[in-house]
């Protein structure tokens, strides 16, 4: 599957093998093919044609605007984008066109990628399933992929195909599903604790999560501004570093990006040995219900390392089991606050009731929410009643500080990057999915992921091997701040180690194949 | 009161807020009388202390009353406090609108630097300690004029903290004891403006614009009252009052109603209260602008600590444009007023009273001390001429300064006329007249048409005196008779002969000495 990756692609652009327009219509078309995955809430595909058209002039010109000239990207629907509906799978901004780009969005177009559309998440990206927008759930493509299909058929228990299909993950789910059924070459998600890395893990792609500060928020509609970063969903370690080049760097319209220079672009050297290296292995990340197949690859893994020279050093993140509780308090808060503004007035959902402004408000949002919304609004108010707020909020954000100083001291100790699962399990079943409700799916399911955003930490999940029902299992990679491109360069390292084996699509795409022909673009020289 | 404070308000979107701990505000008597000196009035009953309540019962019932004042004034800048777009003065509505301003979900707010500065600045102007680190705070509130559903403010750790501000009232019958007097001033705090709700009630409906509230000013009054030696009353906040006339006169009755409920046995409800205008009354905001949210104020997650350095800690090599510098503001601080006064009184004699016109007016002192410079005329009658001519001319016509038809220069100009003794007083308002016309007549082209030089030959002076007292026998003769006044009549009649380029001295003189030879 390595003919697919953005970078390959991206060669075979600029040396004319295929064009941007060509490219443009098989993600397209590959679009139309998967729609029953639900990955995407808008197809822009005028809007992508006439970039695609622009960006085949451009080459044909000798005025490529870089690697990502001609490459189809999707994202993510809860990133502001213009003059392209923006709803964040939620009735109140159903209709909602914004009238600015999110600064990440802007900074894809200006190097030429071609926006295919808008994709599904949970209702503004609160879930770990992306099964609870208002568009209905993401359909994870490794449940029609030939690996579990095959698995499938050996285990007699299986059920009725059609129903037993899998969760994505989420809440980026859209973006993971689009980018794992090769109708786009990059998406942006987001991740506010573990959105991106969650849903990646699930559907074999890499998830990266940039340190808070990198990468501008401008035009993301946030969940909790503290914690929030736009996350890079890719095939590949090498394409995460594409992508991230291009949107790293400060913004004047997002006050927390900092300013301090970061190498640039972010071209990942091909680390030669490891034997320099400490890996952190968190004592407290082995929890009960990580299931045996993850855990064993976690230490294989760490094996993996020390085979190659790496030191590898138990560390402990005591305060890691306050985590969840801490992040309900925060996240809930920040949500019942950054809420407040959809009140119907100036844009998204209006209820029908004029009897006065506050019924018309409390019929809007009761309209334009859902019950996950909703629930997050009521606790969080509860948090930040004036009688509440020192023994929840300020308390919480104590324990964030002792969560983030964790990190730190791990890091003091000589460690270069942690080593942890991403997930408990692989992928489920949508059916077995809902039987917890919203709520308790995410306080399990960001187990892992969700103390990195609470210290603003960079965090990779990389695909690793199949799980015995021929599904993808991810592990995360945790560096120190401001040190993504040595986080990636490390998982770079490991991701070609282990030749994750990519999906096995076929039945699916086969009429797209042309976009998928390995031996064409294989033949496609690589400068490194 | 905080009066003089009020005078840096500048025009423009933001405010800064200041909150004002007036202290014990003692009073005695119930307030009643004019308003317009009504915060003179004030202060000027201060040394005064307690107030009596009109019947006192169980011997001396005194009461002390405690005002603290939120004062919320615009900052002068080019654009918002926390967007690009601009400020301008009665711009048509929502046309200075951006994207943040209006609340769009993803977008975040930057901040102005000129709001810090101006912030800054106001700071130090008011003796408050700047603090070095300070911090945003979202205030939550439900109200369709704040599309956000909360305000960006300072509340825990604001900008400027513990300042004071002296300034002097005028008291004593003649109103020319001057008493210097100081409020404490709690905190300023950086702050969004919300926007302004325009209620159609004839359609029931509620229209906003968001280019942000008009007027530069509003003040909310927090007013208790307790008797002297005991706890602090429960008090009571009188919300958005725009003037100072309003804000005096919503704190005196306050104070008076507080009393009175209380020397009647009710209780005072800790509340918001408005103030009618017409009627001069406050009453409880039953509303929902009243009531108060329930939440607490939560920390602004999209502004990082709002760091300001001073030379010391001004890090080595950092790009002016990402810093503020709290000593280089301290360089480019105005003269404060209160210096500009005393340099008046020591600098050209002028009474106190009247060096606080000269500052309250907008532009007064500039054009006096351009007056100043360019005439050989004394200081004092500089100081008169501005401030009872000039200034009463503007004030009949309800015009500024800056709008005013006399320029410095040619008001130097006359006054030099004056004092060179060209032309008589009385000329010198002729003069004054027509260059209030606007005709772009210097005033000696006026003085030189209409033959206003003062009558030096004094020959013709007695002669002129000789033809009046022939053709008035009358007169004379009342005069002889006894009548010493008449010779005004004369006096009158010889200067409008000279059409008054005469010396009215000189001709009472001529014409006594004719008289009595």
């Amino acid at each position: 599957q390595s003919g697919s990756s953005l970078r390959i692609v991206s060669a075979a652009l600029k040396q004319g093998q295929i064009t941007p327009t060509e490219l443009c219509q098989k993600c397209l078309s590959l679009i139309k093919k998967t729609k029953f995955l639900n990955a995407y809430i808008t197809v822009s595909e005028e809007v992508a044609l006439k970039q695609a058209e622009e960006s085949e002039k451009r080459y044909k010109n000798g005025q490529s605007l870089g690697d990502l000239d001609g490459i189809p990207v999707a994202v993510k629907d809860n990133f502001s984008t213009s003059g392209i509906e923006t709803t964040c799978a939620s009735n109140m901004l159903k209709g909602y066109i914004p009238p600015y780009n999110a600064t990440v969005v802007q900074k894809l177009l200006d190097q030429g990628a071609l926006l295919m559309g808008k994709t599904n998440l949970d209702e503004f990206a609160m879930g770990s399933g992306s099964t609870d927008g208002v568009f209905g759930p993401v359909k994870n493509p490794w449940s029609y992929s030939k690996q579990y299909r095959e698995k499938r058929k050996q285990n007699p228990h299986s059920k009725n195909e059609d129903s037993d299909w899998l969760i994505t993950g989420g809440s980026s789910g859209g973006s993971a599903a689009a980018v794992s059924a090769f109708t786009c070459y990059a998406a942006l998600g987001s991740d506010t604790g573990g959105s991106t890395r969650n849903p990646a893990a699930h559907c074999g792609l890499v998830g990266f999560k940039p340190s808070y500060g990198l990468v501008s928020r401008h035009g993301l509609i946030p969940l909790v501004n503290s914690m929030d970063v736009p996350g890079i969903l890719t095939r590949c370690v090498d394409d995460a570093a594409i992508v991230l080049g291009a949107l790293a760097g400060p913004d004047p319209k997002d006050s927390t990006t900092v300013h301090d220079p970061i190498n640039k672009p972010f071209m990942l050297p091909s680390l030669a040995d490891v034997s320099k290296l400490c890996i952190g292995i968190p004592k407290e990340y082995l929890v009960p219900e990580l299931s045996s197949e993850v855990q064993s690859l976690w230490s294989k893994a760490a094996d993996l390392f020390e085979s190659e020279g790496a030191k590898v050093l138990e560390v402990s993140l005591p305060h890691t089991s306050y985590s969840i509780v801490c992040y309900h308090v925060l996240c809930t808060s920040e949500v019942a606050s950054n809420m407040a503004r959809f009140d119907g007035l100036q844009y998204g959902h209006r209820c029908d009731i004029d009897v006065s402004t506050e019924a018309m408000y409390a019929a809007t949002r009761r309209e334009g929410f859902n019950d996950v919304v909703r629930g997050r609004i009521l606790s969080g108010n509860f948090f930040l009643l004036k009688e509440n707020y020192e023994n929840y909020f300020v308390k919480a954000q104590k324990v964030r500080r002792l969560i983030a100083n964790d990190f730190v001291n791990a890091f003091n100790s000589g460690v270069d990057v942690l080593l942890t699962p991403t997930t408990l399990s692989e992928a489920v079943p949508y059916l077995e999915f809902i039987k917890e409700d919203n709520r308790t799916r995410s306080a399990q399911d960001d187990i892992f992921t969700q103390a990195v955003n609470m210290a603003g930490l960079p965090a990779v999940s990389i695909p690793v091997a199949l799980s015995n029902q021929g599904l993808p299992i991810g592990l995360q990679f945790i560096g120190r701040a401001f040190c993504d491109q040595q986080l990636l360069t490390v998982a770079k390292w490991f991701e070609k180690q282990v030749q994750f084996p990519g999906i096995q699509l076929q039945e699916l795409t086969d009429d797209c194949s042309a976009v998928l022909e390995n031996e064409k673009l294989a033949s496609v020289s690589l400068k490194q | 009161m905080a009066a003089p404070m009020l005078r840096w308000v500048g025009r423009g979107r933001r405010w800064t807020f200041a909150r004002v701990d007036g202290g014990s505000c003692h009073r005695r008597g119930a307030p009643t009388g004019s308003t317009s000196n009504r915060i003179r009035g004030q202060s000027s009953v201060a040394q005064q202390p307690l107030y009596t309540t009109q019947k006192p019962r169980k011997g001396e019932h005194k009461w002390a009353a405690v005002v603290g004042l939120e004062i919320h004034a615009q900052i002068s800048s080019n654009s918002k406090l926390f967007s690009g777009s601009q400020v301008r003065f009665s711009a048509p509505p929502n046309s200075l609108v951006s994207f943040f301003d209006a609340s769009l979900p993803g977008t975040l707010p930057v901040l102005n630097r000129r709001c810090v500065e101006a912030a800054v600045m106001t700071g130090l102007a008011l003796n408050c300690h700047i603090n070095k680190k300070s911090l945003f705070d979202r205030k939550h509130y439900f109200y369709a004029d704040l599309p956000a559903g909360y305000q960006i403010t300072q509340r825990r750790l604001p900008i400027a903290v513990n300042g004071s501000l002296t300034y002097s009232v005028c008291a004593g019958k003649k109103q020319s004891q001057v008493i210097p007097k100081t409020v404490r001033i709690k905190q300023i705090q950086l702050e969004q403006d919300s926007g302004k709700s325009l209620h159609d009630d004839l359609r029931s409906q509620t229209l906003i614009d968001l280019n942000r509230a008009e007027g530069q000013l509003r003040v909310d009054a927090n007013i208790s009252v307790h008797h002297p030696g005991e706890p602090l009353g429960v008090r009571t906040e009188v919300k958005n009052l725009n003037s100072i006339r309003f804000l005096a006169k919503a704190i005196d009755y306050e104070i008076q109603r507080q009393i009175d409920e209380l020397e009647n046995g009710g209780e005072i409800l800790n509340e918001t209260r408005s103030f009618h205008h017409q009627l001069g009354y406050t009453m409880s905001m039953r509303d929902k602008e009243g009531k108060q949210d329930y939440r607490w104020f939560m920390p602004e997650p999209n502004l990082p600590p709002l760091v300001l350095y001073d030379a010391t800690s001004l890090p080595a090599g950092a790009d002016p444009q990402q810093v503020i510098n709290i000593d280089q503001i301290r360089e480019t601080l105005p003269e404060l007023p209160s210096v500009t006064r005393e340099r008046l009184v020591q600098q050209y004699g002028m009474l106190l009273e009247h060096s606080f016109t000269l500052l309250n007016e907008v532009g007064l002192l500039e054009f006096f001390q351009n007056v100043i410079k360019e005439t050989r005329a004394e200081p004092k009658k500089v100081t008169s001429w501005v401030l009872n001519t000039f200034l009463g001319y503007l004030k009949q016509q309800n015009l500024a300064v800056s709008e005013s038809p006399v320029t410095p220069s040619a008001l130097a100009e006359l006054l030099d006329l004056l004092d060179s003794r060209t032309i008589s007083s009385a000329a010198a308002k002729q003069v004054f007249e027509e260059l209030w016309k606007r005709e772009g007549k210097t005033p000696g082209q006026i003085v030189s048409e209409k033959q206003l030089e003062l009558m030096e030959d004094r020959g013709a002076l007695e002669q002129l005196c000789h033809s009046v007292m022939e053709a008035h026998p009358q007169v004379v003769m009342d005069l002889k008779e006894g009548h010493p006044r008449a010779i005004n009549k004369l006096i009158g009649l010889v200067r409008k002969a000279t059409q008054s380029r005469a010396d009215p001295a000189m001709i009472k003189e001529i014409l006594e000495k004719k008289l009595s030879s």
